[in-house]
């Protein structure tokens, strides 16, 4: 049940990532991407890993593409309209990324990776208690660091939004 | 109580690089292909993602709770980029009047 | 002793550099004076430098300043070497030097150049030190490059003319054939001794037992064409007379007693070499006795009076090779220096008369200038008296000692030289009449033509003096006065004298013969005067302004078309093969390929230009292809 459960999620996941790259209209591609993010939270609860799963959903489909959303629709994007004139860059494009997929897959994929045998698992690591431990022990100066970070792009973003003078708004 | 998922012993972990593989090239593929700046940007957080899922598959797979402390900073540097990114987008369209990135070509040889 | 002999070109190399870098800036007075002194200070130094060698025991005094080049084999050193011939240029050189100095303060008054003049004529000078003193070959050549690069810059002098300039150039490529030539001599010498220091070289000649040795013969002979281009012997004296395109004072201190004597002077210095090969020196005598011909000839139809004096100096300078060619080596020096005084002489009067008439030169436009320039007058035709023989004069005794050692060995030899002095005598008078006797033919008022000031006629006047009582230094053995010159130059000769002795090559004279000699030069120099004077003051002819007629007279008036051989048979061949080689290979291959390099960088460039696109995905495309790389590397270790 748990294979078919992993097998539609990562058909789905692919799927709506695919329309994500297609679509024509920048709205459906943010409407695929949430929905990525939704197949992604799934593994993710596959996994054991809960509280990334629910973050997940938290902070990119609930604030991240809600900002998407807002910047497409203040900017009044319209569809994106494919000149013919670089089909020959798509063509090369599409191949390339397939060579590199293929050589990941074959690769990567088929490669021997050691797991934890059945003794020293820890089922508890996807908890909250637990990643809150290791995050504020091993993980301090990190966390604080992306702390000063937010600050920095927070202050960015407002200078970088600041309207000129003489500038319409949009 | 020291369950082990089902998923670790129905799925082997290649399965998870195969799956992020996948989603990563399409990143890569809407990063190359598309013209509208919020577009490529979407593709990026799709490239971000694929990393994300890999690093927790791997948290779980070898029992380390670093893989995903470690999907904690990278969602946090999306977001902080993301905000930036679209500032600068917001700029960019105020100068321009378009998305388009092939219009931005100042850096022609 | 040491240090006065290294001073003396010190200082007009220093007049040279304080005048070179003053140029523009110092007042006319003082750089003439900063000129003149030098050289006078080298003069007065000179002097000094011979009272104490007299003093000392009359070996040659070796100056080493510093090791110049050694290897295992041989060592050549920067040095000076002193011994009584150089002392005697020394004085010729600085004497005469400072006496055409104060001449040119006068003489080129009025032109700009006048710093820049005075400093070449310093460095000239000095180079021409450096060629007396130097301790060996090498350095004598270095003052022998030295003297013709100054006579180059200085025949090139008034630069604006494009005519100057090609007479300079002409004047320096002849030289360097001249040079080769020495070269080859200087490695040649080196390679069979292991040395080129004089001193070494007199001992290791003197070791020499056979005559005619082929090796040497090359020798001399390569030397000897060093010889020739710098003084101007056949074939390489057409560039002698191109150089008046110079100012006079440059013809008179160059052209005249110090540059074209250094051919001279090597022969002399490589005395002991040239008494081991008479074949080369019957050769040298008949180039000399060529030269001396064809000087002569030429002469007597040229119109230019700096023209006429340059011939003469060719044919003078013949005279002195013919000595050299019968080891009269003694009478050779005698003629430079007696040669020096008149001929420089001869040219600053010719250099006041142009002065005095405004730049003309045209012997034609001249005459009946006895009454306004008496100086000049007087002191010109004392430097005539003496050139064309005339006892009491100097170069009497100077001519008659060439003219006695020749008889003495070659007697056809001697009946052409004796020849040639009356026409030097016919055409040197025939100037001194057509430029001071008659009427005046030019079309310049009576008031303007003036006497030389008087910083151009005094040195004239000492010039005149030495010119009268400078033989008395060189008397014939029948006067039963001490040979002065002889006595002094005797241990500088010393090697050639008794190489001559013991392979029996010398002859002598006996008295009755030399009596007989003497008389004979004064009557044919008489008659030379003589048929002048019919000519020219009794019938009151005038070379006549048209073009030549008569076989002999053009012959001799276009210079025997030397200039027009030399220009058909190597000039333009030279041209056009240049020609030839400045289109195939210059424009053609060396041009292409070096701008081959350029055309490909740029065509390089125009194809990887549009990469840069400025398309930000393209560059993003770009990155992914190296990623995509870098994964086939990594993943399947194809390194």
């Amino acid at each position: 049940m748990v294979l078919n459960l992993f097998y539609f999620l990562s058909f789905l996941a692919i799927l709506s990532g695919i329309m994500v790259v297609v679509s024509k209209n920048p709205i459906h591609s943010v409407l695929y991407l949430i929905l990525t993010f939704f197949t992604l939270s799934g593994h993710y609860i596959l996994l054991n890993a809960q509280f990334i799963s629910i973050v997940n959903l938290i902070v990119y489909a609930g604030a991240i593409m809600v900002l998407f959303l807002f910047t497409i629709m203040f900017l009044n994007l319209q569809d994106d309209s494919f000149t013919g004139s670089r089909i020959m860059y798509h063509v090369a494009a599409l191949l390339m990324v397939i060579a590199f997929a293929g050589i990941l897959v074959v690769k990567l994929g088929g490669a021997q990776i050691d797991v934890a045998d059945d003794a020293s698992f820890n089922s508890q690591i996807g908890m909250v208690e637990n990643l809150g431990m290791t995050l504020f022990n091993k993980f301090l100066v990190p966390f604080e660091l992306v702390s000063v970070l937010f600050l920095s792009a927070m202050v960015g973003a407002v200078m970088l939004g600041r309207k000129e003078k003489g500038e319409r708004n949009f | 109580m020291n369950q082990i998922p089902e998923i670790f012993r129905v799925v082997p972990v290649n399965h998870f690089v195969i799956l992020a593989s996948i989603l990563f090239s399409i990143g890569i593929l809407g990063v190359l292909t598309r013209r509208n700046a919020i577009i490529i940007f979407m593709s990026i957080e799709l490239m971000l993602n694929s990393v994300n899922l890999l690093f927790v598959a791997f948290s779980t797979y070898k029992s380390d709770p670093a893989g995903q402390v470690f999907v904690f900073f990278i969602m946090a540097i999306a977001a902080a980029e993301v905000a930036v990114g679209l500032a600068i987008i917001v700029m960019i369209y105020r100068r321009i009047r378009s998305t388009d990135v092939s219009i931005l070509n100042n850096l022609k040889g | 002793m040491e240090k006065l002999i290294a001073i003396i070109p010190a200082l007009p190399f220093l007049g040279f550099v304080l005048n070179g870098l003053g140029v523009g800036k110092l007042s006319k007075g003082l750089a003439g004076g900063i000129g003149a002194l030098a050289s006078l200070a080298a003069f007065v130094v000179s002097i000094l430098v011979l009272f104490q060698f007299k003093s000392g025991d009359g070996q040659a005094v070796v100056v080493n300043l510093w090791t110049w080049m050694s290897s295992s084999s041989w060592k050549i050193d920067f040095s000076f070497h002193v011994d009584q011939l150089t002392l005697i240029m020394l004085m010729v050189v600085t004497g005469v030097g400072f006496l055409i100095h104060v001449f040119s303060i006068g003489y080129m008054h009025e032109d700009e150049g006048f710093g820049k003049f005075f400093s070449f004529l310093n460095l000239f000078l000095f180079s021409m030190l450096v060629l007396v003193l130097g301790g060996n070959l090498l350095m004598t050549f270095i003052g022998w490059e030295g003297v013709g690069l100054c006579s180059f810059l200085l025949i090139g002098f008034w630069n604006k003319n494009e005519a100057f300039n090609e007479a300079a150039k002409k004047a320096f490529v002849m030289n360097r054939i001249g040079d080769l030539g020495f070269l080859a001599g200087i490695f040649l010498i080196l390679f069979r001794f292991g040395t080129c220091q004089y001193t070494e070289l007199v001992q290791a000649l003197g070791a020499i037992e056979t005559v005619n040795d082929p090796y040497l013969v090359w020798t001399g002979i390569c030397f000897f064409i060093g010889a020739m281009g710098k003084s101007a012997q056949l074939p390489l004296f057409t560039w002698l007379p191109d150089a008046m395109a110079g100012p006079t004072p440059v013809s008179a201190l160059i052209h005249a007693a110090t540059m074209v004597t250094s051919g001279i002077y090597l022969v002399i210095r490589m005395n002991a070499l040239y008494a081991t090969i008479p074949d080369v020196q019957e050769f040298i005598l008949w180039i000399g006795m060529a030269t001396a011909l064809i000087g002569a000839l030429i002469g007597t139809s040229q119109n230019d009076i700096k023209k006429v004096l340059a011939y003469s100096t060719v044919s003078q300078l013949g005279f002195m090779f013919v000595a050299l060619g019968v080891g009269a080596y003694t009478a050779a020096l005698f003629h430079v220096i007696t040669h020096a005084f008149f001929k420089a002489l001869l040219f600053l009067g010719a250099g006041s008369v142009i002065h005095g008439l405004h730049e003309e030169q045209d012997i034609r436009k001249m005459g009946g200038l006895k009454k306004a320039l008496p100086i000049t007058y007087i002191t010109f035709l004392v430097a005539n008296l003496a050139i064309a023989g005339i006892p009491p004069f100097s170069g009497f005794f100077s001519k008659d000692e060439i003219l006695a050692h020749t008889f003495a060995s070659n007697k056809v030899a001697y009946i052409i030289l004796a020849i040639i002095a009356g026409i030097t005598a016919f055409y040197m008078f025939r100037l001194l009449f057509l430029v001071f006797f008659n009427e005046y033919r030019g079309k310049l008022s009576a008031e303007k033509i003036h006497e030389a000031p008087a910083s151009m006629s005094i040195p004239l006047i000492i010039l005149a003096v030495l010119s009268a009582v400078g033989g008395f230094i060189g008397l014939p053995e029948v006067f039963h006065f001490p040979h002065l010159l002889g006595d002094f130059l005797a241990p500088v000769l010393q090697p050639a004298k008794s190489f001559a002795n013991t392979h029996s090559l010398s002859h002598t004279i006996s008295h009755s013969e030399e009596w007989m000699v003497m008389g004979a030069s004064v009557v044919i120099s008489l008659i030379g005067i003589g048929i002048a004077y019919s000519m020219y003051i009794s019938k009151k002819l005038v070379p006549s302004e048209e073009a030549p007629v008569g076989f002999f007279h053009k012959l001799t008036s276009n210079k025997f078309y030397v200039d027009e051989i030399y220009d058909a048979i190597i000039v333009k061949p030279i041209n056009l093969i240049s020609g030839i080689f400045a289109i195939l290979i210059d424009i053609l291959m060396i041009n292409l390929f070096v701008e081959a390099v350029g055309i490909l960088t740029k065509g390089l460039s125009m194809g990887l230009k549009t990469s840069q696109s400025g398309r930000v995905t393209g560059y993003a495309f770009l990155m992914f292809c190296s990623i995509l790389a870098f994964a086939v590397f990594y993943l399947f270790k194809v390194f």
